[in-house]
């Protein structure tokens, strides 16, 4: 590939991407005011996205194979308990992880 | 005016946090992944700024290696980008009368950005377009700089960073949970998560993400009447 060629495949990534971001907003405008549908389905959707956004971090993970997905199952379970607990988001986050980590490396 | 600024800054800063630090070590293993594949530092730190979306930027890496092939390289990123579209139809009346600043709100609306721009309430002290601004650009710092140095350090990392990268799964789940407690009915959460399962399952990983979104969208139209009966969205 020459440089005016990757020049240009970042172009079309950024410009496909600014679509995907920009679409809504340039359809529903301000002085247009936004269908109930659409508005029912910007409230309903962000919770099933998160779950889908989990699911697409642990697609990787293999059930039947490999570590079966025990350590992610038991670093998930961390992450929730730790949050219930305490409620301090970095404190999930960062103990979920380091448990996960001493499982991978050490453990698993 | 300045004091708003810094003010709204200083707010937005700690919900950040969680994000500074999984941007830093994902942009670090991108610009790695991109100086291993034989790319100087300015690659994948211009395409952080102007591209801003992890998932493809990692599938970028092979598309620049690949012949130049400009149709399927826009199919691709429009279908791996696609669940942005969501974000901005929930932001809508929240980036209303944004002025100027709509543009780059827009412009850096991402999967991490979004949600803390969704959730948190914001209080009547501190400017609410000056709070988005700052989560949206201070995120972006994070990830031009872990791209950046990542690109700059590749060849110098020796320590043992497997699984490092479970700090975005971490986040997710947290996310998800902030959510859930704050749902009175768990309906739109369930169908996402049945939905994404039943299609990772069919699709495989590679393909399973815009089935998802269409049966997401698909079943959240059909089972609205239930939903809004129910109530409990918020």
């Amino acid at each position: 590939m020459t440089l005016t060629q990757q020049i240009l495949t970042i172009a079309i990534c950024t410009l496909a991407t600014m679509l995907t971001r920009f679409l809504p907003f340039l359809i529903f405008n301000e002085k247009r005011s936004t269908p109930k549908y659409i508005l029912y389905i910007g409230k309903a959707l962000p919770a099933a996205i998160f779950s889908m956004l989990i699911v697409y971090c642990l697609k990787g993970v293999t059930l039947f194979s490999g570590t079966y997905g025990i350590p992610e199952a038991i670093a998930i379970l961390c992450v929730v308990i730790l949050h219930l607990w305490k409620r301090q988001i970095l404190i999930s986050i960062a103990g979920g992880t380091v448990i996960y980590m001493v499982l991978i490396q050490m453990i698993f | 005016m300045g004091n708003k600024i810094y003010k709204a800054m200083k707010y937005a800063f700690p919900y950040t946090i969680p994000v500074l630090t999984g941007f830093l070590f994902l942009g670090m293993s991108y610009g790695i992944y991109m100086n291993v594949s034989g790319f100087n530092f300015w690659y994948p730190m211009i395409i952080s700024i102007t591209v801003f979306g992890g998932s493809l930027q990692f599938v970028m890496v092979s598309m620049l290696l690949a012949t130049f092939a400009p149709l399927q390289t826009f199919l691709m990123a429009l279908m791996i980008q696609a669940r942005h579209l969501f974000y901005g139809l929930a932001m809508l009346d929240k980036y209303k009368g944004m002025k100027w600043k709509k543009f780059y709100l827009i412009f850096g609306l991402i999967d991490e950005t979004f949600p803390i721009n969704y959730t948190t309430e914001i209080p009547e002290d501190i400017d609410r377009g000056w709070f988005y601004f700052s989560v949206t650009l201070l995120n972006q710092i994070y990830w031009v700089t872990g791209a950046t140095l990542g690109g700059i350090l590749g060849n110098f990392i020796t320590f043992n960073t497997e699984g490092l990268d479970f700090v975005m799964t971490a986040m997710f789940i947290v996310i998800f949970l902030e959510q859930w407690l704050k749902e009175e009915k768990h309906y739109t959460a369930i169908i996402g998560m049945v939905v994404s399962v039943v299609c990772l399952w069919i699709f495989g990983p590679d393909s399973f993400l815009i089935p998802s979104m269409l049966g997401i969208i698909a079943l959240l139209t059909l089972f609205r009447n239930n939903i809004e009966k129910v109530g409990g969205l918020k």
